[in-house]
């Protein structure tokens, strides 16, 4: 109809112009093909791992969150280890499943506005960048405020990196000057298609809220078990790392340590050994005072290091402790150390056996941190089935760390900055984020009927490849590197020359058919430069 | 009832017959019998609504004022501000927003443009560029381009075709020599005499259909310029403002001009404003007595603000990179309708989104208008060569416009091919 309301367009000036940019990179990325794609992401993979270290840094110096080391490491995991996984993979070539007689065309989301968080700041940008790459669609990048300038710097990295090896201009955006009223905006305008949402459950909310697509994942509170058939000696090893790496900032860190009793003054000596002070009870009761005053997460903890927060807390331990274990009782809400603490603080509860370990595990998901993760450090798979079954988590991860478990990075899990907590922790996305979710498919359907066949489809593809800017500079039409249309004059022109190289083919009667045939290439032809 | 709150009539047809009565009888008869029965009522963006309702996808933007679109909403709010504070202004003292937006205008110049002379419309503006070059060279002559289009107003007027200069007895050819366009031998012949205060260029004609300059042509102008001390005055009326791809379309010439001339689209399509960019040596008059040129209404205050708002959306690198698009996809769009009726549909001119589409008859791009303007889109015939349809899509729009855009086209450019009042006449 002629008077249609105009569609919602609610980002306010440059920042709506972001996204109308991006929105014609989208267009133009997805008629790039699977070679195309496959140079553009490694090239950004490249640019990204050779940066890993900076942005390491510098995320550390600007949020005051984290280890450098780690963060590099999530940072290489990020780039080209996203790239080395999903090597073989392509996202942009038509599948055919000759006996379904279905091919399955894929269809890019479009714009994503990825979110990105304080704590896992850079890292998050390149995975979700490097995911949109490979997936042809473009990307605006909204970071938390607390990192927005390493971020920004980061995504504007990508961006060239992306540009120089022919993705579209504007395909990698990012927005410098974040605040929530803007990025609200982002997230309700109707170019934006899909919203990548990892951070605090407020912007999770938001993002649904939004009317548009969303992929928001909730918070973590990881519960880890340690049933009497542990090698206690590893998984107190295991524990100690996980619960250090990047000061716990991670949503996939353990939160709540969950000892069968049988084996649970051994865990402690071993974690001790492994680098882990255990507080008696006056100095976990320090701990609780300092790090839930109000019964709230003192957010000065976060991503701390364990001396400098026993410091704070006024309690004395070693220079090189590395996670800091606070016993408690009781798995209830009002106990402070059964809540996310995002630092290296481990809760302790001791419990006569595995079945209660499990209902304690369940009391912490009831309180935070449903459809996120759970660990289990135990030999005995009936234990481990049971734990998942009824603990309401997506992923349990086994006799491993569960900060780089259930992240992906040591399990065979997709590696992700980016948990799906799925339906029962109110998200779309069940999964560990992967390019997948970032692309639909068209499915051609023929008739079933055995007697109405499907032609061959393979090695057909509706893409082409792209070697020069896009979109092209606007040159003059009278310049001679502008693009011309070759127009069918020109093509009659050409085919009397080839007629008259292979007369004795005789043309005759077929020449005017085959005029048109030609004629009609270069219009299909013209009208793939005029998508591409 | 059409009801417009300030004033209202009963209908479209009671309209149209006080046009004619009260104001225009020629004009508003002219597009009566043109096919084209267009009030303009509604506008929203590149949309275009007549009273009747229909809606019409605008390629005209009346030479590029509605660059930005119609009723741009950050220049709407930015002018609505203003208006809390600001009004026309008064024209004898420093002015706070004549000053911000000539700071503006110079750091978006071409280097050596150093000042900045205001206008309320750009024939005032075309006249001061005139004035200003005739004071700094002491001399009368004003080279200009047979066809040329630059204005109405007293020394515009004398640039241009004489069918505007001569209906007011205003048309001076001793003063204003006229050479044909990509003809250097002629310009050089006009510029012999070393008597030539300025040549005066559009950097690409507009009313003349857009005809493209030779590679090279504008930058050999130039240098005779230089060899033959005369001012080069850009027009950049409807080549400025990124319509080229790039802000000013001179620079990608890599001219630097003595003076440029913006307006049109300067004016965010809300308040009307012009303005004129001279270098140190042909804004000396501004030193010598500052009251040399007078305008009221020129840089009015509210002129300023939206200008400001027009310039800053204008400058945005995500604008910049829409307009690559918009312009890449529009060109491959036309190139391939241009396939499919290669001789009727016999050229385009591009640069940016400044387009001429020429057809294969003296007054083709009359039919096609027509055919557009019954698919919804309203684009222009060039008034002083017919056959080419100026062709001009905003800098903002969206990509599913353009997309319309060329469906409406490509559909319009096969009917009027199909015409049999036109099969008639290229025949005859």
């Amino acid at each position: 109809m002629s008077d249609q309301p105009q569609q919602i367009v609610t980002a306010p000036g440059a920042a709506g112009h972001v996204l109308e940019r991006a929105r014609w990179a989208a267009r133009a990325y997805a008629s790039y093909s699977a070679s195309d794609v496959d140079r553009i992401v490694r090239a950004v993979a490249d640019v990204a791992h050779a940066h890993a270290e900076k942005y390491a840094e510098w995320a550390v110096r600007e949020t005051g969150f984290g280890v450098v080391e780690h963060k590099v490491r999530k940072n290489q995991a990020c780039s080209r280890g996203i790239v080395d996984t999903y090597a073989g993979q392509d996202f942009t070539t038509p599948r055919v499943r000759i006996d379904d007689k279905i091919v399955e065309v894929p269809r890019p989301a479009g714009v994503v506005l990825a979110l990105t968080p304080s704590t896992n700041p850079v890292a998050t940008v390149f995975f979700k960048v490097i995911l949109a790459l490979m997936t042809r669609n473009a990307v605006v990048v909204s970071p938390h405020p607390m990192a927005k300038e390493c971020c920004h710097d980061a995504a504007q990295l990508l961006a060239r990196a992306a540009v120089e090896a022919g993705a579209p201009d504007g395909i990698v955006q990012s927005i410098a000057e974040p605040t929530i009223p803007l990025v609200e905006a982002l997230m309700a305008d109707v170019r934006t298609n899909v919203i990548l949402a990892t951070g605090g459950t407020g912007v999770v909310r938001a993002a649904y809220s939004s009317g548009n697509p969303a992929i928001g994942v909730g918070p973590g509170n990881v519960p880890v078990l340690v049933d009497a058939t542990a090698d206690v000696r590893a998984a107190a090893q295991r524990l100690v790392e996980s619960k250090a790496f990047d000061n716990s900032v991670l949503c996939t860190n353990e939160s709540v340590l969950i000892a069968e009793e049988a084996v649970a003054d051994q865990l402690v000596r071993e974690m001790e050994r492994a680098g882990a002070a255990v507080l008696g009870a006056d100095d976990a009761q320090r701990l609780r005072d300092y790090m839930f005053p109000d019964g709230r997460l003192n957010v000065g903890v976060v991503g701390k290091d364990a001396s400098w927060i026993a410091q704070q807390a006024g309690i004395r331990v070693g220079a090189r402790t590395k996670v800091l274990v606070a016993p408690f009782a009781t798995a209830v809400p009002e106990e402070p150390l059964t809540h996310e603490k995002l630092s290296p603080v481990l809760g302790m509860i001791r419990v006569p056996d595995a079945a209660a370990g499990i209902a304690t595990a369940r009391a912490i998901i009831r309180i935070a941190g449903a459809g996120h993760s759970a660990a289990i450090h135990s030999t005995d798979p009936g234990t481990v089935m049971r734990y998942a079954a009824e603990v309401p988590v997506l992923r349990v991860s086994v006799n491993v760390g569960n900060s780089t478990g259930s992240s992906g990075l040591d399990t065979n899990l997709a590696p992700t900055m980016t948990i799906g907590t799925g339906f029962v922790g109110r998200s779309a996305l069940g999964e560990n984020l992967q390019p997948k979710h970032l692309v639909d498919w068209t499915r051609i359907a023929y008739n079933s009927d055995p007697a109405e066949a499907m032609p061959a489809y393979a090695g057909r593809s509706p893409w082409h490849d792209h070697h020069t800017p896009v979109p092209a500079y606007p040159r003059p039409s009278n310049d001679e590197r502008a693009p011309r249309a070759q127009a069918p004059a020109h093509v009659d022109a050409l085919i009397d020359r080839i007629g008259a190289r292979t007369a004795s083919g005789g043309a005759g009667t077929g020449d005017a058919a085959f005029r048109e045939q030609v004629r009609r290439l270069v219009v299909e032809e013209l009208s793939h430069l005029i998508k591409g | 009832m059409h009801d417009y709150d300030a004033f209202s009539f009963d209908s479209k047809a009671e309209m149209l017959e006080k046009s004619a009565h009260y104001w225009n009888p020629d004009k508003t008869r002219f597009w009566s019998d043109s096919g084209v029965d267009l009030v303009i009522d509604r506008r929203e963006g590149y949309l275009l609504w007549d009273m009747d309702g229909r809606r019409l996808i605008d390629v005209h933007l009346n030479g590029g004022t509605y660059n930005l679109g119609h009723r741009n909403p950050e220049v709407v709010t930015a002018v609505k501000h203003a208006m809390d504070r600001f009004d026309v202004g008064n024209h004898h003292f420093p002015s706070l927003g004549r000053t911000a937006l000539a700071e503006v205008l110079v750091e978006s110049a071409p280097a050596g443009l150093t000042k900045v002379a205001y206008a309320s419309g750009g024939g005032e503006a075309i006249d001061i560029a005139l004035k200003s070059a005739r004071h700094a060279m002491q001399k009368r002559k004003i080279v200009s381009i047979v066809k040329a289009y630059h204005g109405h107003t007293g020394l515009a007027v004398a640039t241009g075709d004489d069918r505007f200069a001569k209906l007011f007895l205003a048309d001076r050819p001793e003063e204003f020599p006229q050479v044909p366009f990509n003809d250097l031998d002629a310009m050089e012949q006009a510029l012999r005499g070393r008597d030539v205060a300025a040549v005066i260029m559009e950097t690409i004609p507009a009313t003349y259909g857009f005809p493209l300059p030779r590679p090279g042509y504008l930058e050999a102008v130039k240098a005779l310029c230089e060899k033959y001390d005369a001012l080069y005055i850009a027009d950049e009326v409807q080549t400025g403002l990124m319509r080229t791809g790039e802000l000013w379309g001179i620079t990608k010439h890599g001219i630097e001009p003595d003076i440029l001339v913006s307006g049109k689209g300067l004016s965010g399509g809300i308040y009307p404003i012009a303005a004129v960019l001279l270098s140190e040596r042909a804004g000396a008059w501004l030193y010598e007595d500052g009251f040399g040129h007078i305008s009221t209404f020129g840089g009015a205050e509210l002129g300023c603000v939206a200008a400001l708002k027009t310039l800053e959306i204008t400058q945005r690198p995500e604008v910049r990179s829409m307009v690559h698009y918009i312009a890449d996809q529009v060109g491959a769009g036309l190139r391939q309708v241009q396939a499919q009726y290669p001789d009727w549909f016999v050229g385009i001119r591009q640069n940016g989104v400044v387009l001429g589409l020429e057809f294969a008859h003296p007054e083709g791009a009359k039919y096609v208008m027509r055919q557009l303007y019954e698919l919804g889109v309203w684009a222009i015939f060039s008034t002083l060569d017919p056959r080419v349809l100026q062709y001009k899509p905003g800098i903002l729009m969206t990509p599913d416009l353009v997309e319309e855009l060329l469906d409406r086209t490509a559909l319009a450019i096969g009917r009027a091919a199909a015409d049999p009042a036109l099969s008639r006449r290229r025949a005859s």
